[in-house]
């Protein structure tokens, strides 16, 4: 019988997951997270072109202010994460070393243009009004 | 204390169908941040810079789809919507799609121990690939 090794998240950020594990973490959800907003956007306008209300319903849903942050979350984080493994892969025996330090770079460029944007959606909402 | 790297060069570790998608996954990912580049300087060539906010830039330059930008303060949308901004969402939106749905296969394949499991995860996603990308093609194509 094999090692039961399944943790739960809060445990596996206590223990060595940390960083590297949030990150990992953070970057399935926002994947999941663009997979799944992109599937549904793109067949809910798909039904408005054939004039059925539910689509203009779904996509209003998509142009408010709380899910605009949500998913300027998952494309930021997912695509500055997946920019700082793209980059360590290339160059694996110079960089790999220095992971956690690229990770901390990761986060300090992730907040400053997530709060950017973020503050950028909700002014474009209010400027709508 | 630096870690040791215990990467494999390409040349011991060899071409398998797992280093290929590894390889595709960091391809596509290059890929689509060039599409966002050329998406943001085309939009700003174009005009976007007294007429869209960062927002709707931004929205735009993720697929360069005409209906992205039909809600802005632009006068005119006709530069947005040429044949050659809609090959470059095409191109953007097939790279983004295929990148997505092998990101979706191995994040379900972690949770599904049986290679029953494995393979109907595989046939369902590709199907839903396909249905997605047709209507996307079509959105892009007739907006």
């Amino acid at each position: 019988m094999g090692l039961k090794r399944d943790v739960s998240l809060s445990t596996a950020l206590r223990y060595k997951g940390q960083g590297p594990f949030l990150t990992f973490i953070l970057h399935r959800i926002g994947g999941l997270g663009m997979a799944i907003f992109i599937t549904v956007h793109i067949l809910a306008t798909f039904v408005e072109k054939q004039g059925w209300a539910i689509g203009d319903f779904i996509n209003d849903i998509y142009m408010s202010p709380p899910f605009q942050i949500f998913i300027l979350f998952c494309v930021l984080f997912h695509a500055i994460n997946g920019l700082r493994i793209t980059i360590l892969d290339l160059f694996p025996t110079r960089l790999i070393q220095y992971h956690r330090q690229a990770i901390a770079i990761e986060w300090v460029i992730f907040i400053i243009l997530f709060s950017f944007a973020a503050v950028s959606a909700v002014t474009t909402a209010i400027g709508r009004l | 204390m630096n870690a040791k790297p215990r990467t494999l060069p390409l040349s011991k570790r060899g071409m398998s169908f797992e280093t290929f998608m590894w390889a595709f996954t960091r391809a596509t990912a290059l890929g689509m941040y060039g599409f966002i580049l050329f998406g943001v300087v085309g939009a700003l060539a174009m005009g976007a810079q007294h007429s869209m906010t960062f927002v709707e830039v931004l929205r735009w330059a993720l697929v360069s789809n005409p209906g992205h930008v039909e809600y802005t303060n632009l006068p005119d949308i006709t530069p947005f919507a040429s044949m050659f901004w809609r090959l470059v969402a095409s191109g953007m939106f097939l790279t983004a799609g295929s990148h997505g749905i092998h990101g979706v296969i191995v994040v379900l394949d972690d949770y599904l121990p049986k290679d029953n499991q494995r393979n109907w995860n595989r046939y369902l996603n590709m199907a839903m690939f396909f249905v997605v990308a047709a209507a996307g093609l079509y959105i892009i194509w007739t907006a």
